[in-house]
């Protein structure tokens, strides 16, 4: 860690990279952005904005039935009711009672309801609110590791798995002509949304993590005339939007967290008129 | 060859959705190296069939596939051309995307390599497809152009059974024809067992050598010529009012 420091005091001799904070802050962003971009595309992709923000809000469950629990690790309650929420929805939309926004939509407010309840009952509910908004600045080196094993795990599975979930996503009759399991690929990509959403809502908060998911990727699509272009653009958006924003929050005193969105918001409406600029011309 | 070319028996395939009853006791034979038609009203279960076929929807009853040998296929490839694809007209997965996608494990969102671009473009050649769609979304195409795409999809690799859904509805005359003799073509020429569902009886005796009229269940089937003549099919498509001069 001291050398990736020195590194970062060599490249960055500037204010903002002076305390560790800033640097963890920075290598943590480094990683999270690429992530948030790889998955956003196909969240857009699929139209699963809507359920990926659901699962933020489970979040708050997941810390609620940790306090119940008695531990200090939030993340493993998190991850593990994410994981039960997630194919809880899939689960009920796969039924086709009734349309899955609806069904997402009652989900979520589940989701968040319950964690105000037992939260708010078992001693407060402002102890827990630094989890709406995150803290980018707290992050820990271990946790940075824990960072780079996840991207690493993703990119893995972008590498080996991603043109079975591009054909899934265009048409799901389509790709089971092809023998690819549609059902099975659908909920590996939920338990990756889970994942990576718990792993990092500490740090982004629940009530802009969705953004961070989506707007890269949406933007990008502005922009994208092939998935090559699509990814690039997505990366490139979202990794931009996070350390820009992060430099930002430090000398404006701002939270990183809104920060990054608001730029990458500010990009999705440059994308928006580019791309219909060059459509008319 | 004397003995069987059965492709895909179907036997008293049932299908129930919310409650209704769509397919009850379908029995059918598709074999190789012939068009079989699927002929039947709009709600006959025409497409709910494909969907058995292709494995997306809960059945009873039994759906057994063999290669040209006799031999039983567990996974057997199916080529699926739909009558209009449903997608996201926005999405940006170009037809070399597309195309790339189904024939390499290489991630697409890396790029293409050279091989898969000739591959690809082989492969719309021989549906008479320009390799210029190659890098056009897919949201741009034309509904031929499209079709074209779709097909060249489903040929690769050579699938053991064909489904074509309507699959010229959004296609030019011309279009149409081309269409048909690759189709026969490739039936010819590879033995490959079709599938085809048509409302365009026309095309249905050109084409077809053998029919199926669907309605919940197989009500006739057999030679094009004769299943044509039947009152079930006549009556279905109105055609004692038209003289039934379309024969």
């Amino acid at each position: 860690m001291t050398q990736i420091y020195a590194l970062i005091d060599t490249l960055l001799p500037f204010d903002w990279t002076e305390f560790s904070y800033m640097k963890n802050a920075l290598l943590a962003i480094l990683l999270i952005t690429p992530l948030f971009g790889l998955v956003g595309t196909m969240v857009v992709n699929n139209k699963m904005s809507f359920f990926s923000d659901a699962l933020g809000h489970s979040a708050l469950t997941g810390i609620a039935i940790g306090v119940l629990l008695g531990t200090d690790n939030y993340l493993l309650s998190m991850m593990g009711f994410a994981l039960v929420f997630a194919l809880g929805i899939s689960a009920v939309i796969g039924s086709g009672v009734s349309s899955s926004d609806t069904i997402i939509s009652v989900f979520s407010s589940v989701g968040m309801a319950l964690g105000i309840v037992i939260l708010s009952a078992t001693g407060g509910f402002a102890k827990y609110s630094a989890y709406l908004i995150g803290d980018i600045l707290t992050v820990q080196p271990e946790e940075i590791l824990m960072l780079l094993v996840i991207l690493v795990a993703v990119v893995l599975v972008w590498i080996f798995l991603f043109n079975k979930f591009m054909l899934s996503s265009i048409n799901a009759d389509l790709a089971s002509s092809k023998n690819i399991p549609v059902n099975l690929l659908q909920n590996l990509f939920m338990i990756i949304i889970a994942v990576l959403v718990t792993a990092t809502i500490k740090w982004v908060g629940i009530l802009i993590i969705n953004s961070l998911l989506v707007l890269p990727a949406a933007a990008a699509r502005n922009l994208a005339r092939s998935m090559r272009s699509y990814h690039f653009w997505s990366i490139g958006i979202s990794m931009f939007s996070g350390i820009s924003g992060l430099i930002f929050s430090y000398y404006a005193g701002t939270a990183a967290g809104g920060t990054i969105v608001l730029v990458a918001a500010v990009i999705f409406f440059l994308s928006f008129f580019i791309s219909r600029h060059t459509e008319r011309a | 060859m004397a003995d069987c070319k059965c492709s895909t028996e179907i036997r008293g395939l049932g299908v129930r959705r919310h409650g209704a009853q769509i397919l009850h006791d379908v029995n059918l034979d598709i074999h190789h190296g012939e068009i079989m038609a699927l002929i039947g009203q709009n709600g006959a279960g025409k497409s709910t069939l494909l969907k058995a076929l292709l494995g997306r929807i809960p059945y009873t009853g039994s759906i057994v596939f063999h290669d040209h040998t006799g031999n039983v296929l567990k996974n057997p490839h199916i080529g699926y051309v739909p009558q209009n694809l449903v997608f996201d007209r926005a999405t940006p997965v170009t037809v070399q995307d597309m195309l790339s996608a189904n024939l390499t494990r290489f991630p697409v969102w890396l790029g293409h390599r050279k091989e898969q671009e000739a591959r690809a473009t082989a492969m719309l050649q021989r549906v008479g497809g320009s390799p210029s769609l190659l890098p056009k979304r897919l949201g741009a195409l034309s509904g031929g152009e499209l079709q074209r795409v779709l097909l060249a999809f489903a040929l690769e690799p050579m699938p053991d059974l064909l489904l074509l859904d309507e699959p010229v509805s959004a296609v030019d005359r011309r279009g149409i024809e081309l269409f048909y003799d690759l189709v026969t073509h490739m039936r010819k020429h590879h033995e490959m067992p079709i599938l085809l569902v048509s409302h365009d009886l026309s095309h249905v005796v050109k084409y077809a050598s053998r029919a199926a009229l669907l309605n919940h269940t197989i009500v006739v089937s057999g030679p094009v010529q004769q299943v044509m003549k039947t009152d079930a099919v006549q009556e279905a498509f109105g055609l004692k009012l038209a003289g039934g001069d379309s024969l």
